[in-house]
């Protein structure tokens, strides 16, 4: 039982990071990307071409994977989700909506329908004893690079200029502008970064498991349950939401093999009930 | 320092500035005053760039900025300390100081300076900015202002919604930046405060510069039927 639960939380770390770049748009850009799930998707089979092509290992493929959906991300700001706004909410959620139905069908003809994944090698076999328990050391990577990226990201947004830059945009784009903020510019790289963040999350989702280019939505559901569980806006929230979701999960599998999502969802269901606002609720208005 | 001449601007197909000539010289303060709607909040709205004028324009040292962004005309110099304060209610105090001097505009105003002269600001700098009284959030207002290190500032309804212990201390915090020489523009519906203020008075109606002149030497008389339109 604890050798699960410790396996969930470190799952859970996976969720977390999935969900932090859907909670820098939600949270501080208070944008709604429905497409955060298939960008993820898209980035694993981005690898898995490198991979292919260099025959290189699935973590050597980062330094290429993350600066192209940083681009990626900068470009679907600029020239897509920035056209929409200002008219209201429903703008941004049908055209990423859209771009989502239109990524899943650009995969299936680029890549086909099989179940793919991202070889990691001894990596994926490795595993450490502490006490009676064995940890894989590819789950125990992934946490170590979820905390990493989840310190960096809270350092980034909450103590650097660009940070106050995209905090102060989110609070009141018009008087951010007058204070030299070129808003258009700091939202974009802000994206930039979430999808960046989505990247790195993609290629250890594609080293712990299969994916396909319908598994996105799927991606997007755990991301916006974990953003959801630890409280909109709060970065590190949104790890412990994906951590509680994971041991969820995993206690649902351990009590009966088909019941972890079920359970996942139902724990995420309580959870708004009882907490609303989330475990690391920010206030932010006054 | 500022020149503004036949300045035309609306808001859609509705005119609100008909076509006037302003200047305002370096060190100097101005108030701008007039009732609502003369069009004030307009004239800042062209001066920031937040409106693009129809026709005329708006120099800064001899620079037409009218049609610049509002990113372009705080690098070259205006703040504006807007009506409502509208500080970014998910930052700190220091932080909403820090995004002022995002133009990263060089000049004498540091963070530092910005605490000695409000001291009240810098004993809440951790707090979050909503957290502050309105006269306080308004000094921090001044002070985010204050830290792109502008050449003008342009204060909006300084007064509004302030109790009159707020405003007295706000207005005394004016003084300070007026004694050491910052050119300003202050819109004020206080005719009284907006004279004790500044050194010129320029009041507006229906869009239109009705009276000028001297705020010590300023006819009350004269100022309230140019304000309100009487003969």
């Amino acid at each position: 039982m604890l050798e699960t639960l410790i396996n969930g939380a470190l799952i859970g770390a996976l969720y977390g990071l999935y969900g932090l770049g859907l909670s820098l748009c939600l949270g501080l850009m208070r944008q709604i990307n429905l497409a955060h799930g298939d960008f993820i998707v898209f980035s694993a089979f981005l690898a898995l071409q490198l991979m292919t092509h260099l025959g290189i290992h699935p973590l050597l493929t980062l330094p290429i994977v993350v600066p192209v959906m940083f681009a990626v991300g900068w470009l679907l700001q600029r020239f897509v989700i920035e056209r929409t706004l200002g008219r209201g909410e429903m703008p941004p959620i049908l055209v990423t909506f859209g771009l989502s139905v239109i990524l899943q069908n650009v995969m299936l003809q680029l890549f086909s329908a099989d179940t793919k994944s991202l070889d990691p090698g001894a990596l994926g076999t490795a595993a450490v004893n502490i006490g009676s328990v064995a940890i894989g050391v590819l789950p125990l990577l992934t946490l170590a690079v979820s905390v990493g990226i989840f310190a960096l990201t809270a350092a980034v947004f909450g103590g650097t200029r660009f940070g106050r830059a995209v905090r102060a945009t989110s609070d009141n784009e018009a008087v951010a502008q007058l204070m030299g903020i070129a808003t258009r510019r700091v939202f974009a790289n802000a994206m930039g970064f979430a999808l960046a963040i989505s990247a790195i999350a993609a290629i250890f989702y594609g080293m712990r498991g299969t994916f396909d280019p319908s598994t996105g939505p799927e991606r997007m559901l755990f991301a916006f349950e974990a953003v959801i569980l630890g409280g909109l806006g709060s970065i590190w929230g949104t790890l412990a939401g994906g951590i509680i979701l994971g041991i969820a999960q995993a206690a649902g599998t351990f009590i009966v093999p088909s019941l972890g999502p079920l359970v996942g969802h139902i724990v995420f269901l309580a959870g708004l009930l009882l907490m609303p606002g989330g475990l690391f609720t920010k206030r932010t208005r006054a | 320092m500022i020149s503004i001449t036949d300045l035309r601007a609306s808001y859609g197909p509705l005119p609100v500035l008909f076509g006037f000539d302003l200047d305002v010289a370096r060190g100097e303060t101005l108030a701008l005053i007039g009732a609502n709607g003369a069009g004030k909040t307009t004239t800042f709205a062209v001066m920031t760039g937040r409106l693009k004028p129809q026709t005329g324009s708006v120099t800064v040292d001899g620079r037409d900025i009218s049609g610049f962004t509002p990113m372009d005309i705080v690098a070259h110099g205006l703040a504006l300390v807007p009506e409502g304060r509208q500080l970014f209610p998910s930052l700190t105090v220091e932080e909403n100081l820090l995004v002022g001097a995002h133009s990263r505009r060089s000049g004498g105003w540091t963070i530092e300076r910005v605490y000695e002269i409000f001291p009240t600001v810098a004993e809440f700098r951790k707090r979050p900015s909503m957290a502050l009284s309105g006269g306080q959030q308004q000094l921090v207002a001044i002070g985010r202002a204050l830290m792109s290190n502008p050449n003008v500032l342009l204060c909006d309804e300084l007064s509004l919604g302030l109790s009159p212990a707020a405003v007295d201390i706000v207005y005394s915090a004016l003084g300070k930046l007026r004694g050491e020489g910052l050119t300003t523009v202050i819109v004020e519906q206080d005719i009284a405060r907006a004279l004790s203020a500044s050194d010129r008075f320029a009041c507006m109606r229906h869009g239109q510069i009705v009276l000028s002149g001297a705020s010590q030497t300023a006819d009350r008389a004269e100022i309230s039927n140019a304000y309100f339109g009487m003969r």
